[in-house]
This record gives C-alpha cells, structure tokens and sequence, in this order.
C-alpha cells in the first residue's frame, strides 16, 4: 500500500517537474525542473521493478551504513570544498583566472557562494548528520528510529546541495549570504530538515539510557534551531511558481536584522553547537576517559544557546539598524566568550592525565588544535563586535580570517578526528592504514592556516587603515585600487596556505580509501574455550 | 501602543526576567548535592554500548 503511494507520488513529481521545465522562466529554474524530473523519474522506474519483491526482515544492530555514506560524502564535499576555495582565492590574487569564455558561470561572484555553501552546508552538514547519527544511536543504545527515513534525510540532503549549487553557477540565488538557495530549494530543505529532526528525536525518545548525553543535547539544538532559522529567514513570496525569483516579506532594515540573526546563528549553532556535539563525544572516546566535568558541559550548553541567539546584530555596527540593537548584539557578544572558552577548557582538561598521547596519537593532535583554535576564534570573535573594533574590521579581510581560522582550525580539524575515529570502526578495520599520513595531513593543514590566518591579519588591518587615512585638509589618501595592488602578496601567501590545506585533504581522502581497501580487519573477539 | 513597543517593551522586562530566572535555576540545578553522583554515571554513556544496541546478544555490558 505505502509502496503504491510512493510509485504514484513520484509518477506525479515527475510529471509536475516535466511541466515546471517546459514553462520555466529563467536557466537556474529549468535546469533543477530537469533535475528533479530525473531524479523522481529515476526512482519511479527503480520503484516500479521492485514491484512484487518479498520484504527484507527487519534489520537489527545499528543503523551504520547511512554513517559510511556520510563519511564518503563528507570527504568528497570537503575535497570539493576546498578545491573551489582556494580557486577562488587565487582569483583573487590573479584576475585573469576568470576564465573569459566562462564569464558568468565559473568567475568570482559566482563560485564564491558555491565555495561557502560547499564547506559549511555540504561538508559541514554531512558531516554533522553523519556523526549525529553515529553518536546518537551509541549514546542512546537503540536503533535509529524512522527506518529508510534516514536514507531520506541523507540523498535529500545531497539532492539539496546539488540544486543550491547548480543553482549558484546559473545565478539563482537570493542574494542572503549563507542563505542563497531560492525558494523551492528552501521548501525542499525545510522538508528534510523535518524528517532529520523526526529521525534524531524518535531515536533520543527511544533511547535504553537513562539520561540523554550532553552531545545529543547540543545536536538538538542545532537540529531545532536550524530548522527556526531557515524557516524565519526564508519567508518569501514567490513572483511566479515557474522562475526562481522571490520577494522577502521582512521589510529594508527589519530584512537585513533577520538575516544576520540567521547568519550569526548559522555559525552559533550549525557549526558551533553541531559540532560541539562532536567533541562531547569524540574527545571522551578517543583519549579513553570520560569528559573533564560534565557539570561544566551543561552550563556551557545553556549559557551558549542562551546567549548566542542575541549575537547578530553585530553584524550591523554603523547601519540604519538602531543603536540599542546593535549594542545588545556587541554586549552579548562578548559576554559569550566565558561560555565559549568554558567549552574549550572543558574539552581541552578531558585530556588531563593523558596528556601523553598527544605525542603518539596524531588524532588526538587534531582534536587538541581544534579545541585551541575554537578557543582563539571565540576570543577573536567578541573582539571583533565591539564597535570601536568593528569600524577598522569591517568589510576588510580580517573578517574572512577570522571566518577560516574558525571554519579550517575547529570545525575542518574536528571534522578530520572524527572521519579518522569513524572510518576504521564503520568498516571494522584495526585501525588506520597510516598513522604516518594523518601526522601529514595535521602539519600540512596547520601551517596552511596559519598561513591563511596571518595574511587576512596583515591585509585586513592593513585595507582597514588605508581606508581611513585622510591627509590634513581631510580627503582620504588612498583610493579602492591601491588597497587592492597593496594587498596582493598576501593574497598569494592566502592561496598558498589554501594548496596545504587541500592537499591535507587529499592525503586524508587517500587514506580513508585505503585504510577500507587494504587496512587487516579487526581481530574477533577471542571466544572463550574451557580447558580440558 | 503600537505592537513594536508593546513587544520591545515586553522583551526588556519580563521576558528578560524570565529567561534570566530560568538559567540561574538551571545553574542552581547543576549543583544539586545529588549531582555529582548522577554525572559520574551519565557521562560514561559514551563507553558502553558502543558495538551493539541495548538488549542484543552480542553487546558489551549488561
């Protein structure tokens, strides 16, 4: 009965996105009507040959091969990702990268979007659905709940990742930053957002633990809050239900405030209180100890989404947004850092008393330069929003340093422990295939950030005061293009710290792969034998 | 009184109040004397069913 639902549902997508190509009005539009009538279509015809199979009993023992996609998608995001990244900043320092003959498909203004959405949505996000998951059934110890709807959540996710990024090549976007997709890409997302919350909570509610443990916590707020920013910053009207273009129903400066409160908290809680997450789980069980103070941990937890969710207007110092506004947004800021830099001691003591593996275990290294750099970008961060800062700072390239010691130090390194902890166990391996590659990976992509990190420094404080500097009568020194010219070796030393990072990458891809080609198995269990 | 006013008004008094209260509780909660003893246990949640789901045969601890 639900099977012949299904078959008729996709019969009709496929029908409907058919007539959505026909009458489309702009390129972007089109091209995702075709690729969702291949996809719905597809699945159709694989639905209907399935018609009359008996059915699978149903599985038993965790829910992991969802988690092994994760992990692969995770890595192949990342790759991509940081592919396009360093692209774009070598676009940057070499303008004629701009391919002339792709003008409007592959320049700046179009891969940039593609190259944020790729780090933060789809390597982020995968690997945030990808380890909520594997934590969640661990820490609960039961079953996903919801079945195939976790397969759903997971190619629904790619599906939406795909048409976000198709869409940024052809100029469909919103022009919201981290907010780009248009609107029927929203609606899409909103649905399986609902159904990864339905998945996660349905497995919390099950749970044979007592408690729930302070990681499920923080995936769900992530998970909640997500779904509440999405939602409140993507209320648009469409022109038409055939063309990508729609119309925000938050009005001028109420418009901006809602997309910072949905920016700020992209970053508080996609890719802080998510992969927090992570590290309530992963540091415990790598250093083999249980967390520093759990008491801490909740604190923590509360006082983060407590204040977080007031930090955005800092994104507005010196606009049409009322004072008192953005100086709610500077205080909460700062006062944000004790429950930040709580958090990181939390996960940086977790290790006391085995302090020494540091020395022989690479992932617990990147762990520790995780939780190092959340500590420093959380210090930069409320730094950053005090007014008087925010006036040399902004619209400068301090802030994309900021952003990438934040994005490559925590979240990308924390990301690498986790895939390297995975890996191994999701495919019952003894272990990594080279211990030697992941010391690789750590020195190269340390270095690449530093370098990163030190040349936005130099050339944003840099642009921020030859941009203010006035001569005696008042009139200002410098002019746009000489920022530009003064800042290009630092835009060379940038691009070159993006080649380490990804080249990181490409090791770690390298030794994922092999550690599930060519890794030994890992040992069973003796069985015990009674002597005779 | 105009609804922007009504709510800013409503947000810097009682709201506040509110959502202040409920943290210096949940604070308060954390130090409960009981606390330290149900921590020790949840937070080895991590270290136990880590193979297998609670009640299959093949699972670590009972």
């Amino acid at each position: 009965m639900t099977n012949t639902i299904k078959i008729v549902a996709l019969g009709v997508i496929t029908l409907c996105a058919m007539f959505a190509a026909n009458f489309a009005r702009d390129l972007s539009y089109q091209t995702h009507a075709i690729i969702v009538m291949l996809v719905a279509g597809g699945l159709f015809l694989v639905n209907v040959r399935r018609i009359g199979e008996p059915k699978i009993a149903t599985a038993t023992g965790y829910m992991d091969d969802v988690v092994r996609f994760g992990v692969v998608a995770t890595t192949f995001w990342g790759v991509v990702g940081f592919l396009a990244g360093t692209y774009i900043a070598f676009q940057l320092a070499f303008p004629a990268l701009n391919i002339e003959w792709a003008e409007g498909y592959t320049n700046f203004g179009r891969l940039r979007p593609l190259h944020t959405s790729a780090v933060i949505f789809a390597f982020g996000g995968n690997a945030l659905i990808a380890t909520s998951f594997y934590i969640v059934q661990r820490t609960s110890a039961v079953r996903l709940w919801g079945g195939n709807l976790a397969w759903f959540v997971f190619w629904g996710y790619q599906l939406f990742i795909v048409l976000a990024a198709t869409g940024y090549l052809l100029g469909g976007t919103q022009s919201k930053e981290y907010a780009e997709p248009e609107w029927y890409v929203d609606l899409w997302l909103t649905v399986v957002w609902v159904a990864y919350l339905a998945v996660f909570l349905g497995t919390v509610i099950k749970r044979k633990e007592k408690h729930i443990y302070v990681a499920n916590w923080f995936f769900l707020a992530f998970i909640v809050t997500v779904a509440l920013l999405h939602v409140v910053n993507n209320l648009t009207i469409p022109v038409s239900i055939f063309g990508s273009k729609s119309v925000v129903i938050w009005p001028g400066v109420a418009d901006a405030m809602v997309q910072w409160w949905y920016g700020h908290n992209a970053v508080g809680f996609f890719l802080t209180a998510g992969f927090l997450g992570m590290m309530y789980y992963f540091v415990p069980k790598q250093a083999e100890r249980p967390v520093f103070s759990y008491k801490l941990s909740i604190i923590h937890f509360w006082a983060l989404i407590f204040l977080y969710i007031w930090a955005g207007p800092h994104h507005l110092h010196y606009t049409a947004l009322p004072d008192w506004a953005s100086t709610l947004g500077m205080v909460f800021s700062i006062v944000l850092w004790m429950p930040s830099w709580g958090g990181m001691i939390n996960g940086l003591m977790t290790l006391s008393g085995a302090w020494d593996k540091l020395r022989t275990d690479p992932i617990i290294r990147m762990m520790v330069i995780s939780i190092g750099f959340y500590g420093m970008s959380t210090f930069e961060g409320p730094m950053m929003s005090i007014r008087a800062v925010n006036s040399l700072s902004h619209y400068t390239d301090w802030t994309i340093g900021h952003v990438h010691s934040g994005a490559l130090g925590w979240n990308g390194m924390i990301t690498f422990a986790a895939l390297y902890f995975l890996t191994p166990k999701l495919w019952n391996k003894a272990g990594l295939y080279s211990s030697k590659l992941v010391n690789w990976h750590f020195w190269l992509a340390t270095i690449g950030i530093i370098l990163y990190a030190a040349a936005m420094w130099v050339t944003g404080i840099m642009e921020g005061l030859m941009w203010r500097e006035v001569d005696a009568n008042g009139f200002l020194v410098n002019s746009f293009a000489d920022t530009v010219s003064a800042k290009f070796p630092m835009y060379v030393v940038r691009g070159t710290g993006g080649i380490m990072y990804l080249t990181g990458a490409l090791i770690m891809a390298y030794n994922l792969w092999m550690t599930v080609k060519a890794a030994p198995a890992k040992a069973e269990a003796p069985i015990a034998v009674p002597a005779e | 009184m105009e609804l922007y006013t009504l709510l800013r008004e409503f947000a810097d008094s009682w709201m506040l109040l509110f959502l202040f209260t409920f943290f210096v509780l949940v604070v308060a909660w954390v130090f409960r004397p009981t606390s330290k003893r149900d921590y020790a246990e949840t937070s080895g949640i991590p270290f136990r069913y880590e193979d297998a789901p609670a009640g299959d045969a093949n699972e670590k601890e009972a």
